[in-house]
């Protein structure tokens, strides 16, 4: 733990003397200065933890020192001393924002007490100060793993993105961990301490979304029991998170776009005009330029939105960083569901590799923790991943693809014993030996 | 462990054998050697008629300006009431590694809390008084070990919680400042 500093300021030498001898035998860094232009000086050069303030001095007294110690530095804990101790110039003193206020002399029993009290205050700011820090960083992290070019590129982009106000568009397709990268950047931003507050528009109807958007009054509605908070008004200071923006109609497209350019609202059946200083990432899993194109998207409302686009690649377009992946949910899933943590065989590996993922992060999230429900609790092999089905129905096109798969699936099945893959597959050798040299099987090496 | 000698000086009455008593514990925890003497002061000169107690932090620097010069700490014991200026008294203070300390009884006794004489306790509490006073002299600071002796009091009470020796930690550091 660090050493604690005290200020002593006091014009009457044998105070500082004591209170100097006093808290040095504590332990405790202690100055002392005889009058507030002396310690406004020392605090200018070196900073105290604790300043401990006579409010009777010649020149400037104690409440003035206070306030400008205040403006120097608005956290510093002062504590004003007094000889005569008078309710106005206690409250005084605390409205000015005194950590305390005691009466000359006390007991010894105070005085410590007084700095325990203090200092208990600087560490619990302290604490707070890293428990803040420590969220931020945990939250710039959640799920958003990978070494790729592509997934740094995108937390480069939440980066130089984050500490401006601009709107943004993440785009990606559904799964890859568009609300993750909102995430990202309301935790990296001056926001941060504000809620991000997230709508997912396709959820709604149009009606619901209104109300859901800018509130609504008393009565506004049949059902509308009391008055309600829009996630705009609760976005105040902090970011809205519009989900599925591409789905909003165009009357709703009409109403946003007014909110965006005024950042003022009203209620749904209210009258009463409400500012919110909000800043807005919306995501899509769909072209929005060509739906502007089409006439389906204002283009006014895209230009509004789209300051800054934020493109998040799909999961078979940075493969590298599937083991990463895999190995961050291993963990994340034993973690939570209170096991030891187990490891993937590298067979199992080398198919999720292979994998195509139409489902991207999301998909391959489901799958480790389904292979953890249902495996043998010690490594996660092949037969725990829903991945043979999956092959088929995701990665063929055209009937001759599928037909090609299916048979090399029952010829590996069968170790590529021709008689038996036939007869599983209920064709003759020679039809079956046709369609190997149709499509080029070959056994694998 | 010290090779430093230490002067115990009383001003006013002090019993002679509870005076070698302590100073054989002093001699025990500093592994010094102890002689003890009398002292001569006006006390008046020290007295504050408003708080009706002594200054301690004037007899301190008086100890240190006309008793220390022979000794290389110097602990001036004393049986009246003391304050500094800015506490309602306190039971002994010291020069943080200086060369001088004072200590006193006034408000050790049993009888002054009212509870029934006890010499002995009388005498335990003043020991670690003083040890405490030296052990500032000899730069260690106040210690959070609630046994040590030199962890604060401001109560008795707080006297008789911690023993009359220094703690490993301390000692450790007592070490690492004596030559």
């Amino acid at each position: 733990m660090k050493k604690i500093s005290i200020l002593i300021v006091d014009d009457e030498e044998s105070v500082r003397d004591s209170l100097y001898n006093w808290f040095i035998e504590d332990g405790y860094r202690v100055e002392c200065a005889e009058n507030a232009n002396r310690a406004l000086s020392i605090l200018e050069s070196d900073s105290f933890d604790i300043i401990l303030a006579d409010i009777k001095m010649p020149g400037m007294d104690g409440l003035e020192m206070l306030r400008r110690i205040k403006l120097l530095k608005s956290d510093s804990i002062v504590i004003i001393m007094t000889a005569f101790a008078t309710v106005d110039t206690a409250v005084q003193a605390l409205k000015d924002g005194a950590f305390d206020y005691v009466t000359k002399p006390f007991d010894p029993d105070d005085l410590s007490h007084l700095i325990r009290n203090a200092t208990k205050q600087i560490s619990l700011v302290e604490e707070n100060e890293n428990l803040k820090k420590k969220v931020v960083s945990l939250e710039n992290v959640e799920d958003m793993i990978g070494q790729s070019e592509s997934i740094r590129k995108v937390l480069k982009d939440i980066e130089s993105v984050a500490q401006s106000n601009s709107s943004v568009v993440i785009t990606g397709e559904s799964g890859t961990g568009k609300e993750l990268v909102a995430r990202a950047i309301h935790s990296n931003s001056p926001r941060k301490f504000f809620p991000l507050v997230s709508v997912h528009c396709g959820a709604l109807t149009e009606s619901l979304l209104e109300s859901e958007l800018f509130g609504h009054e008393k009565g506004a509605f049949t059902g509308a029991m009391y008055n309600r908070k829009g996630r705009f008004e609760m976005a105040d200071n902090g970011t809205i998170f519009l989900d599925e923006i591409a789905t909003i109609s165009t009357k709703m497209q009409i109403d946003l776009l007014r909110v965006l350019e005024s950042k003022k609202f009203i209620r749904v059946g209210g009258n009463k005009e409400i500012s919110s200083d909000f800043r807005v990432i919306c995501a899509t899993n769909r072209d929005l330029k060509s739906m502007v194109e089409k006439g389906t998207f204002r283009e006014d409302l895209y230009y509004r939105l789209n300051v800054v686009n934020i493109f998040v690649p799909p999961l078979r377009e940075r493969i590298e960083d599937i083991p990463l992946l895999v190995e961050y949910f291993i963990k994340k899933y034993c973690t939570s569901m209170n096991r030891p943590t187990v490891s993937i065989d590298a067979t199992a590996l080398k198919r999720l590799e292979e994998f195509n993922f139409p489902g991207n992060v999301r998909e391959l999230e489901n799958m480790i923790e389904r292979a953890l429900v249902v495996g043998n609790g010690k490594k996660i092999s092949l037969k725990d991943l829903p991945l043979e089905k999956t092959i088929l129905t995701t990665s063929v096109e055209s009937l001759d693809d599928l037909e090609k798969s299916h048979i090399l699936m029952i010829l590996n099945k069968y170790n590529w014993n021709i008689s038996r893959a036939a007869k599983a597959l209920k064709v003759d050798r020679v039809t079956l030996y046709n369609k190997i040299s149709k499509y080029g099987l070959k056994p694998a090496e | 462990m010290t090779n430093q000698n230490i002067t115990l000086i009383s001003f006013g009455y002090f019993d002679e054998s509870f005076l070698k008593n302590v100073a054989e514990a002093v001699k025990h925890e500093f592994l010094s050697s102890v002689n003890i003497k009398e002292g001569h002061l006006d006390l008046s000169e020290f007295y504050d008629p408003i708080r009706r107690q002594y200054n301690g932090t004037k007899l301190l620097k008086e100890v240190e300006n006309k008793f220390s010069s022979d000794s290389a700490k110097t602990l001036g014991l004393f049986s009246v009431d003391l304050f500094i200026p800015i506490l309602t008294y306190i039971f002994g203070q010291a020069f943080l590694n200086g060369r001088s300390g004072i200590a006193s009884l006034y408000r050790l006794s049993n009888e002054r809390y009212g509870m029934s004489t006890n010499d002995n306790i009388i005498f335990e509490r003043f020991k670690k008084e003083v040890i405490h006073e030296l052990g500032h002299t000899f730069g260690l600071v106040h210690c959070h070990i609630p046994t040590c002796v030199m962890r604060s009091s401001t109560y008795v009470e707080d006297i008789d919680q911690k023993s009359a020796g220094i703690c490993v930690k301390c000692r450790t550091e007592l070490s690492s400042i004596l030559p």
